[in-house]
C-alpha cells in the first residue's frame, strides 16, 4: 500500500474529536466522513483533499475516549487507508481490525511528515518513507488481522470463511 | 523462559504454537454469553454473517443466553430485547437460553450451571465475564461484534495479555472477604493499574479463599483494567465443580519462570474491611475511617454478579438475624439466581431478610447498573455490595455509591450509617 501522510502530532487524540458526539444520530458512513476529524481540525476534509492524503499519522494513545465503532468507520469511510501511532487505545485498535482500517503501531514518528509519500507491506511488517528515502521494520501482521482487512471487517471475513468451510 | 496460564490456554486454543504475551491470535472459543442488552445486537451481526446462507450457530450447546439486567421485562423496550433473545434461542435451537424464572444474574448462573470450566476460553458480551476466571478459565468481555462473529466462527482474536501478579499473604481478619481483597487491591493499583492486562491473583490467602471469594475477586479483575483475571485450579475448584457434576477439563498453571510485567505482593494481616467511596472503585478506605465519616445512607442492596451468592447471603442475614433494618434505609437483597434463592429459603434466609424489614428481589442486575428495583432519587446515598460506583450508576447522577462487602451492607443497613458488623 502506498500512500500520503496527513499528520497530526498530538497525543490522545480521542473518539470525540474524531467523530464528535453530535453526529452520532446518523450512522450512515457517509455522513459521519463528512464531520469526521472536524473538531480537531475544521479544514481537514480540504486538506487532505489537497495533498491526495490516504495515510493518517497521530500522537500516542490514538483513539482514546468511548468506544465508539463509528471513530475507525467514519476515517475509513473519509479515505483514510491506515492510521499510525506510537500506541492506540485497545478498544479503538479492536474496533478498527473490525471495521477492516489496518492501523500500526510505530514510535518515530517524527520521520513521517505530512505530504511524505510511504510504502507499507504489512506481511513483512516494513515502513517505507519514499519522500525521506527511509525504512523502518515494525511488528509483523499476522495473516489472519491481514485477511480481515482485506475482507473489508470481520464480518466479512466470518461470512468468507463460512462458505469456505461449506 | 516459560509461560503464564493466560497464555497456555491461549495457545491451546490457537493453530499457532510459538505465540506468547504481545501475539495476536485467532482462538476456538468454548463458550459465549450474551445478554439482553447485548445479544440482540450481536444476533444482528449473526443474521448479517449468514444471511442467504444455510447455516446455524457454530455449536447450539455452546451459547448462552441471559435475560437478566431489565427481566423480568421492566418496560415495553425491555420486553422488546427479551424477545429477540427468546425467538434467537428457538430458531436455533440454543440449549443454554435461560428463560425468565430460570435465569438468574449472568455471572452467578453461568458457573453454577456448569457452564466455564478450567482451561476454557469463554468470551461474554459483557464486561464482567471476567469472573469465571475464577475457576481457571480465560475468560473475558468483547464487543457485540466481537460476539456475533464468535457465534457464526466459534473463534475470536485477541492479542496476548501481559500477565501481572499479584500476591496476597497473612491472615484475613473478620469479616475481611475477597470483595475487600479485591477493593484494596483496586485502592493500590488504581482503575488502570492493569489497563489490558492479565491479573493472576496468588498466595496463601488465595488458596484458602473459597470460590464465591474468588469469584467475586476475578469479577472485578475489570474494574483495575484487566483483561481478565485468573485464579489456577486447586482442590477447592475442583470440589466446587464436582458439586455441580461430572466435568472433564484441563487444568493449566503459570511456570516458575513464567514472565510477569510486574508482581505486587500484599500482606493482609493488618487489612480492615474496605469501603470504595464515590465515584471510582480506586477511592477505598479501611472501614475504621469510613466509620468515623458517619456517611448516612437510604439504602443498601445486597446482591448482584459481585456479591449475590449463597455465602453472601449467609452473611448478611448472619448480621441481620433479630435485628432490623433503620427506619430511614431500604435494605435490598438480590439472590444471584434461582437456585441461590430456593438455597437461602431452605436456610431460612430469606425468613431473616424478611423479618429484619428488607426487601427480597427476584434475581435480576436490578439497580446494580441502574435499571430498577432500587433507583436512587437525587442526593440519595447508597452502600452497595456491586462493582461499579460511577456517576449515576444506580440512579440520579447526583446519586452517590458506595461499595463493600455484603457484611458493611447489612451492618449498615441496620445502623442508617455506614459502619461494620464489629462496632454493632
Ligand atoms: S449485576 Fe451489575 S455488573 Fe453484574 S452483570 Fe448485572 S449489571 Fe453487570
Amino acid at each position: 500500500m502506498k500512500g500520503i501522510v496527513i499528520k497530526y502530532d498530538q497525543r490522545n487524540i480521542n473518539t470525540d474529536l474524531i467523530i464528535p458526539a453530535r453526529y452520532l444520530v446518523k450512522s450512515d458512513p457517509t455522513f459521519l466522513a463528512e464531520h469526521c476529524m472536524e473538531d480537531l481540525d475544521p479544514v481537514f476534509k480540504q486538506r487532505k483533499k489537497e495533498l491526495g492524503a490516504s495515510i493518517l499519522v497521530g500522537g500516542s494513545n490514538f483513539g482514546s475516549g468511548s468506544s465508539r465503532e463509528q471513530a475507525p468507520l467514519a476515517l475509513k469511510t473519509a479515505g483514510i487507508e491506515c492510521v499510525i501511532a506510537p500506541s492506540f487505545a485497545r478498544i479503538f485498535f479492536r474496533n478498527s481490525i473490525n471495521i477492516g482500517l489496518p492501523i500500526i503501531e510505530f514510535n518515530k514518528i517524527k520521520d513521517l511528515n505530512t505530504g511524505d509519500e510511504i510504502e507499507l507491506n504489512f506481511e513483512q511488517g516494513i515502513i517505507k518513507n519514499l519522500t525521506l528515502n527511509k525504512k523502518f521494520k515494525v511488528k509483523k501482521m499476522p495473516a489472519f488481522l491481514q485477511e480481515i482487512i482485506s475482507l473489508d471487517g470481520l464480518v466479512n471475513f466470518a461470512r468468507n470463511k463460512i462458505v469456505k468451510i461449506k | 523462559m516459560g509461560s503464564t496460564i493466560t497464555e497456555k490456554i491461549l495457545r491451546d486454543h490457537c493453530d499457532e504454537k510459538n505465540v506468547s504475551a504481545g501475539d495476536f491470535v485467532l482462538a476456538n472459543v468454548d463458550k459465549c454469553l450474551a445478554n439482553d442488552i447485548t445479544a440482540p445486537i450481536s444476533i444482528e451481526v449473526f443474521e448479517s454473517i449468514i444471511e442467504g446462507m444455510d447455516r446455524s450457530v457454530f455449536d447450539t450447546d455452546k451459547i448462552v443466553l441471559t435475560p437478566d439486567h431489565f427481566a423480568p421485562n421492566k418496560d415495553v423496550a425491555s420486553a422488546e430485547q427479551c424477545k429477540i433473545l427468546r425467538e434467537f434461542a428457538w430458531k436455533y435451537k440454543i440449549r443454554n437460553y435461560f428463560e425468565q424464572g430460570r435465569v438468574g444474574i449472568e455471572h452467578c448462573l453461568v458457573p453454577e450451571q456448569g457452564l466455564a470450566l478450567p482451561g476454557e476460553v469463554f468470551i461474554g458480551a459483557d464486561s464482567h465475564t471476567c469472573t469465571y476466571g475464577a475457576l481457571g478459565a480465560f475468560s473475558t468481555g468483547v464487543g457485540s461484534t466481537d460476539l456475533g462473529v464468535a457465534m457464526a466462527l466459534g473463534q475470536c482474536w485477541f492479542k496476548i495479555p501481559e500477565s501481572i501478579k499479584f500476591v496476597y499473604s497473612g491472615k484475613l481478619n473478620d469479616f475481611v472477604s475477597g470483595k475487600d481483597l479485591i477493593l484494596y487491591t483496586i485502592g493500590q493499583v488504581g482503575v488502570d493499574g492493569a489497563t489490558y492486562k492479565a491479573i493472576e491473583f496468588t498466595g496463601g490467602i488465595i488458596d484458602n479463599l473459597s470460590m464465591a471469594g474468588r469469584f467475586t475477586m476475578c469479577n472485578m479483575a475489570i474494574e483495575a483494567g484487566g483483561k481478565n483475571g485468573i485464579i489456577a485450579p486447586d482442590k477447592v475448584t475442583n470440589a466446587f465443580l464436582k458439586s455441580k457434576g461430572d466435568f472433564s477439563y484441563k487444568e493449566y498453571k503459570s511456570d516458575k519462570d513464567a514472565d510477569y510485567s510486574n508482581v505486587i505482593e500484599f500482606d493482609c494481616d493488618e487489612l480492615e474491611p474496605q469501603v470504595a467511596l464515590p465515584h471510582l472503585p480506586e477511592n477505598a478506605k479501611p472501614i475504621s475511617e469510613v466509620d468515623g465519616m458517619k456517611v448516612e445512607i437510604d439504602q443498601s442492596v445486597i446482591g448482584s454478579c459481585t456479591n449475590g451468592r449463597l455465602e453472601d447471603l449467609r452473611i448478611a442475614a448472619k448480621i441481620l438475624k433479630n435485628r432490623k433494618v433503620n427506619p430511614n434505609v431500604r435494605c435490598i437483597v438480590i439472590p444471584g439466581t434461582p437456585i441461590i434463592y430456593l438455597d437461602a429459603l431452605k436456610e431460612g434466609l430469606i425468613q431473616t431478610f424478611l423479618e429484619a424489614g428488607a426487601i427480597v428481589s427476584t434475581p435480576t442486575c436490578g439497580p446494580c447498573l441502574g435499571g430498577f428495583m432500587g433507583i436512587l432519587a437525587a442526593g440519595e446515598r447508597a452502600i452497595s455490595t456491586t462493582n461499579r460506583n460511577f456517576v449515576g450508576r444506580m440512579g440520579h447522577v447526583e446519586s452517590e455509591v458506595y461499595l463493600a462487602s455484603p457484611a458493611l451492607a447489612a451492618a449498615s443497613a441496620v445502623k442508617g450509617y455506614i459502619t461494620s458488623p464489629e462496632y454493632l
